[in-house]
């Protein structure tokens, strides 16, 4: 588990006239689950990019742990990014550099965690849009990350199938409580995942502000949450066009 | 089940077309395939046809093999690198529009009337094609996996392997089909115009005795090599890249 630091002074879009990302300043506890609320467009997706190394072209420090050079970091995209020419499997096994590296039984463990051990040699054109996402999930899991970052992963999902990877995460993290970076528009995904709320600016984007869930997950029920919800509503009137 | 024959029954069609016409013209401007498959034997007897079919295959491989590797190095970069794209997008189209007789005599003229001018003559007036398909298909790259690679540190070569080279694959197996009917046509007239051996070679001596029988059965020969490499090299490695799809 890894506490990490984001700054970000300043980012531009090349040809943009005015900043995405604006002094944005953030702290994640080791194995803190933080889900970042923003609107449609307000630059989430930019601010993974950056972290993960996609984008490098902003002013600003990233640190993750004490580690200055390749940190691991687990990306989950809004798409699953599975190779269609490798089974569940090698696309898995595909992340560590060396085969030798592969720790097969922690992979075993993660697929019958996320229910997918029968495919564990299918293609993904094989799997329902919510396995794919699963496989992506133990994928990103599976390098033991320092940081995982997952940008909207159940975005195109319908609802059922939404709610079921959702809580197959949420058993997976529990299990494994690495630090992650979650990014949703959706309020209520947020408040069942989250130990902590941070809420986004619209362009140029920042921190609003930062609320902590103190709530046993066990408890976060549909009703707690919509509760939760309209509490936040009620004291913070600030927020209310992202609510 | 039908369909099964189709391929046998449709060359059975054109035979009996063939030998219809042969015999209605009888002419000696159009053999019927019974003179053709005598002249076809008589020539492999001979030991002649056997050898010039492999000098002209031999070239065929060298040719194609640079064409193919430099012309996917040039494309995969031009397709990568938009500066280098905009620079050699104009060289490109008039390589590709020089027409292949001006290449072959300039580099006969220049060069002399060597093998390595004959080869090269033939690479020059295929790589730009595969340049121009390569590039295609890595514009068409999904910029989804190589971020994917990208975020989880997969190395050039290891990139290049598992998420480059399986997406450029169609566009491989076209550049190498296309490469291989225009690669023989060049071919066939480099060996007219400046080699003493060699499939064009011998076309050019049938054309003067007007032997229009031999002129046919080596063409079949080398149609013949074309098919075996089609069905016994190029569709099982289609089958075995795409056993995902």
């Amino acid at each position: 588990m890894t506490e990490v630091h984001i700054q970000i002074h300043e980012k531009i879009h090349h040809g943009a006239e005015f900043p995405t990302i604006e002094n944005f300043n953030l702290r994640l506890n080791a194995g803190e689950f933080v889900c970042l609320v923003g609107q449609s467009g307000c630059g989430k997706t930019t601010l993974l990019n950056s972290i993960a190394g996609l984008d490098s072209n902003y002013s600003g420090e990233i640190r993750i742990g004490n580690k200055t050079q390749n940190p691991q970091i687990g990306f989950v995209f809004q798409q699953p990014c599975l190779l269609p020419w490798r089974t569940v499997r090698e696309n898995i096994e595909l992340v560590f550099a060396n085969q030798t590296d592969v720790p097969k039984t922690q992979i075993d463990e993660l697929l019958n965690l996320m229910q997918l051990t029968a495919y564990a040699h299918a293609y993904p054109k094989q799997l329902s849009e919510g396995m794919k996402r699963r496989v992506s999930i133990i994928r990103a899991f599976a390098i033991n990350p320092d940081l995982l970052l997952m940008d909207e992963p159940f975005v195109s999902l319908d609802a059922p199938m939404a709610r079921e990877v959702r809580e197959l995460l949420q058993q997976l993290w529990q299990n494994r409580p690495h630090t992650v970076l979650f990014v949703t528009h959706d309020l209520r995904e947020a408040i069942a995942l989250a130990d902590k709320l941070v809420f986004l600016t619209s362009r140029p984007m920042r921190v609003l502000k930062e609320i902590n869930i103190s709530m046993a997950r066990e408890q976060r029920t549909s009703k707690m949450i919509e509760n939760f919800r309209e509490q936040l509503f009620q004291t913070h009137s600030e927020l209310q066009p992202l609510l | 089940m039908l369909q099964k024959f189709l391929p046998a029954l449709s060359i059975l069609v054109f035979l009996s077309l063939w030998q219809g016409l042969a015999l209605f013209l009888h002419s000696a401007l159009l053999p019927s395939p019974e003179i053709v498959a005598h002249s076809f034997w008589q020539h492999c007897q001979s030991g002649e046809l056997p050898h010039h079919l492999s000098v002209t295959l031999l070239r065929l491989i060298a040719s194609f093999t640079i064409s193919m590797l430099s012309g996917c190095v040039i494309g995969i970069a031009l397709g990568l690198n938009e500066k280098l794209n905009a620079f050699f997008d104009n060289w490109l189209v008039i390589f590709l529009n020089v027409p292949a007789l001006v290449t072959v005599i300039l580099c006969y003229v220049w060069f002399g009337l060597t093998e390595s001018a004959a080869i090269f003559a033939v690479v020059l007036n295929k790589v730009p094609n595969v340049i121009v398909t390569l590039r295609e298909g890595t514009r068409a790259l999904d910029k989804n996996l190589l971020n994917m690679a990208k975020c989880y540190g997969f190395s050039r070569t290891k990139t290049l392997r598992h998420v480059i080279l399986p997406q450029l694959h169609p566009f491989l197996m076209s550049a190498t089909r296309s490469g291989l009917a225009l690669i023989w046509k060049i071919i066939l007239m480099v060996e007219l115009l400046g080699r003493s051996d060699g499939m064009g070679y011998q076309l050019h001596l049938f054309f003067q005795w007007f032997d229009i029988a031999s002129i046919l059965a080596y063409t079949v020969a080398f149609v013949g090599v074309i098919q075996a490499l089609e069905f016994w090299v190029l569709k099982p490695l289609d089958n075995l890249a795409l056993r995902w799809r």
